[in-house]
């Protein structure tokens, strides 16, 4: 089945996420699609699967035009899609979650269904036990799951949206196998990935995304330098860097291990001085979040030790590390940076010094209307902190933060905000590290703004971490091949 | 924009009581009564004499109390429905003390006090059970309270019926009353004590000065509407969510001390008369602010109060009060929604403009 796309539009408040992105996606061949974390691939993806509606474009399958009005319509039309995350029943057995989405009647064939189960199975050499319980398989499992059964409900076309994420590597040999498999056998498949190696490995062609538009479509043998520089664009000026004079050790990372379902980082060793700036570079979930939410306490790591101004705080409560200085400020603004539904002078009031037990209003809105003033956040003092704009709530957790802070810990400090904001931002954090000395340890998906702000760079990939690179002696180019897998020596694949 | 804003939440109030009055009106109809004669009835039995009047206060104390403590946990972003559980706690506790002294050579406004601060303590040390179960155990507050509630009725009728029966054979009509020098005095010849009353009006007066005014009450909110966040900000979350079971139960356990001090002078099985679920229906009809606290129960006093001679003069259930309420709360409910719709749609409109 041929797919068409033609100028899709889709828009999330003021985000384009696909921004009129046209492209045609032939059948017996394994389409990838390549772009870096928000750079639109699951939108449009969604898209085709019926999980989105398009604001504008159409999709044709074989030249006919359809409109896909939910992932069960998308399915009828012969499109599967795998997610990220595996959309399945865990409390299930295997051959009832097999069997959801069977759209015929009533009665269960379940007799018929566990056979399909098997031959599917064996035909793409999975093994699935229809007995057994969804939430006891891997997550390699659970995809072999879906594949079967997507094919059996009459999948003619397959999305794949990251699918090596979390799988073992002898479950990406069998993964690749059956992909390679379903294209031969004249199916449409389409593979999401950020992972050249991937690209280099599997894929027919690939198309590569860049914020929301379609920069560009690539044909083996794949120029992999160009693949990058699609990928991340061309260098913006930022202006000079700024070096600052170190101080004293601030933060101590010694033979740390930190894990959760999906990675496991270890043997991280670090250490970082007074108004230093570390950017951790990496595919989102290759573990930088779990290091960074470590280093503030709210994680717990599973070996080593973290030291902060020359105390030992491992395993130490969040608190506690706050009350030595540090603080942490989330990507995730609205879910855990900030209350919804107070206001701006409330925050104010909770995260300044609190004296007694009755709460100093006129004092309080003084020092909200110098911030206000400082941090030049467009809203006042009583707007309640999610009507303001994404950019402004970034604004409003940068001035909640005290001042006098030992260490900083930041995810995407500049994550949605515009290129003058961005700037901006990294103004008054490059301020705090001069005059307050500061250390900063930020993540970001922004290779520009690490390579710009950070001293040194950590760069993450599928579990391993890369020995502190200072940030004069790489470039974007550099930092794109080491977060694609390049570069790294190969160590046994973390199983989860 | 703004400045008609508040005329059109009145609006939105307005159309929310209509709505309640039509329903209302409409089960009336049903049951072949003119709702009209009804409404007459209901406001001439709140309101119709002084002794009427008095009763709607002495109703009135109790549901302010319980609604004093689910507005703080409902502050903290839980479901209290362990209330009815404190509330008979807070009785048992009470009841308690009173057995212990009443013979002891204590002065009656001594015990009397001790009895009502027992009250409090074994309301708050209930509801501590629904926060330990919450909090350290992982069980939803509302499956925690419900539980809780069904033991505090069991141990209630037990204690009614076993070791607390009255001389000879234990009754549904409860345990022996207490003599009279403790009760809590009352108003002239009505039920009403001025001492109670106080109490009510103090801890709404409380809780709205806890949640407005304070550091407090302020962290309590945080905590409520985005405890990740909260954290992140150095709320002891943990802390302040048990507090709010405390000082919620503590409310709760008042009220079940008044109904013994002031209006049954014993412990019958009834004792929360249900004033638990009514102050949840009022929390959350006046969307859980406390400045609406005060006059919505005392609203909600005079129906109760008000309905209970219409089984008399119209042949009537005295639920209907409860027809009432309900439909008032799902008709606020129900407005917000569409008040809520109606604002969206016109965001984007203007947005597309």
């Amino acid at each position: 089945m041929e797919i068409q796309l033609r100028h899709i539009h889709k828009t999330f408040g003021p985000v384009h996420a696909n921004d009129d992105i046209t492209l045609t996606i032939p059948s017996g061949a394994i389409q990838g699609l390549l772009g870096e974390n928000g750079a639109g691939k699951s939108t449009l993806m969604k898209v085709l699967s019926g999980y989105f509606h398009p604001d504008a474009g159409e999709i044709l399958l074989d030249g006919q035009p359809v409109t896909i009005h939910s992932p069960a319509d998308a399915l009828r039309l012969g499109i599967g899609m795998l997610h990220q995350d595996p959309l399945d029943f865990p409390p299930m057995k295997v051959l009832d979650n097999f069997m959801v989405g069977y759209p015929k009647g009533l009665g269960l064939p379940r007799a018929e269904a566990r056979q399909a189960l098997l031959d599917l199975a064996a035909q793409f050499g999975f093994s699935l036990d229809p007995d057994a319980y969804v939430g006891s398989l891997t997550v390699g499992e659970r995809q072999q799951l879906e594949i079967v059964r997507l094919l059996w409900l009459g999948a003619k076309a397959l999305i794949f949206d990251e699918p090596t994420t979390g799988i073992s590597a002898q479950q990406k040999e069998k993964l690749f196998a059956a992909l390679r498999r379903l294209a031969a056998e004249g199916k449409t498949v389409i593979f999401v990935t950020h992972k050249l190696e991937e690209v280099e490995m599997l894929c027919d062609r690939v198309a590569v995304l860049r914020a929301g538009r379609l920069v560009g479509e690539a044909f083996p043998p794949y120029d992999l330098d160009q693949l990058v520089r699609m990928m991340f664009g061309k260098a913006v000026s930022k202006g000079e860097r700024v070096n600052t004079a170190l101080g004293k050790p601030v933060l101590e990372i010694k033979n740390l291990a930190v894990e959760d379902v999906r990675v496991r980082i270890q043997g991280v060793d670090l250490t970082v001085r007074e108004g230093e700036v570390i950017g951790l570079a990496g595919m989102e979930g290759s573990g930088q979040r779990h290091l960074l939410r470590a280093c503030a306490g709210l994680v717990r790591p599973v070996d080593g030790e973290i030291w902060i101004d020359g105390h030992n705080l491992t395993g130490k409560p969040y608190h506690e590390f706050m009350r030595r200085g540090v603080a942490y400020v989330p990507a995730a603004r609205l879910e855990e940076g900030l209350v919804p539904t107070l206001t701006l002078l409330e925050h104010m009031i909770l995260a300044g010094e609190q004296k007694g037990l009755i709460i100093d209003r006129q004092a309080a809105l003084q020092r909200t209307q110098e911030r206000i003033q400082t941090f030049s956040i467009r809203g006042r003092p009583h707007s309640p902190i999610e009507s303001l704009s994404g950019g402004n709530q970034q604004r409003a957790l940068l001035a909640l933060l005290r001042p006098g802070l030992r260490l900083l810990l930041m995810e995407h400090p500049t994550r949605g905000l515009d290129m003058e904001s961005a700037i901006w931002v990294w103004d008054t954090l490059k301020r705090r590290c001069r005059e307050e000395r500061t250390a900063i340890f930020f993540m970001s998906s922004d290779l520009e703004e690490i390579l710009h702000y950070s001293d040194r760079i950590l760069v993450f990939f599928s579990g391993q971490v890369s020995e502190p690179i200072p940030a004069q002696e790489t470039d974007v180019e550099h930092l794109g091949q080491l977060i694609g897998g390049r570069g790294f020596q190969p160590v046994q694949e973390a199983t989860p | 924009m703004t400045t008609s804003r508040w005329t059109q939440s009145l609006l939105f109030v307005l159309l929310a009581i209509l709505v309640a009055l039509l329903f209302t009106s409409a089960v009336l109809l049903m049951a072949g009564a003119s709702p009209v004669a009804a409404y007459w009835y209901i406001l001439k039995g709140a309101f119709g004499s002084w002794t009427k009047i008095a009763d709607v206060a002495v109703a009135w104390v109790p549901l302010l109390l319980a609604t004093s403590g689910l507005l703080m946990t409902f502050a903290a972003g839980l479901w209290n429905i362990g209330i009815e559980g404190q509330i008979v706690l807070g009785a048992i506790f009470t009841t308690w003390v009173l057995r212990v002294l009443q013979h002891s050579t204590l002065s009656p406004a001594v015990i009397l006090f001790l009895a009502i601060a027992a009250g409090a303590i074994g309301g708050a040390l209930w509801a501590a059970l629904a926060g330990v179960l919450k909090v350290y155990g992982g069980v939803n507050e509302i499956f925690g309270g419900l539980g809780l509630d069904f033991v505090a009725v069991a141990l209630i009728l037990w204690l009614i019926f076993g070791p607390w029966k009255r001389p000879g054979i234990g009754s549904m009509s409860g345990t022996e009353p207490f003599p009279q020098q403790l009760w809590l005095p009352t108003l002239g010849q009505s039920r009403l004590s001025l001492w109670a009353l106080l109490l009510g009006l103090v801890s709404i007066g409380v809780v709205y000065f806890l949640l407005s005014g304070t550091y407090f009450g302020l962290k309590l909110k945080a905590v409520g509407k985005n405890p990740r966040a909260a954290y992140l900000l150095g709320i002891p979350t943990t802390r302040y969510l048990m507090s709010a079971f405390l000082l919620s139960g503590l409310f709760a356990g008042l009220a079940g001390a008044v109904q013994v001090t002031a209006v049954y002078h014993r412990l019958i099985p009834a004792i929360s008369s249900g004033y638990g679920w009514l102050g949840l229906m009022v929390s959350m009809l006046i969307n859980f602010q406390p400045a609406w606290a005060a006059p919505v129960t005392l609203f909600f006093a005079a129906l109760n109060i008000g309905s209970i001679q219409l089984p008399i003069v119209l042949k009537l259930d005295s639920s209907l009060s409860g027809v009432l309420q309900g439909a008032l709360v799902l008709s606020f409910l129900l407005m917000s929604g569409v008040r809520q719709r109606w604002a969206r749609r016109h965001l984007q409109e203007a947005e597309h403009e």
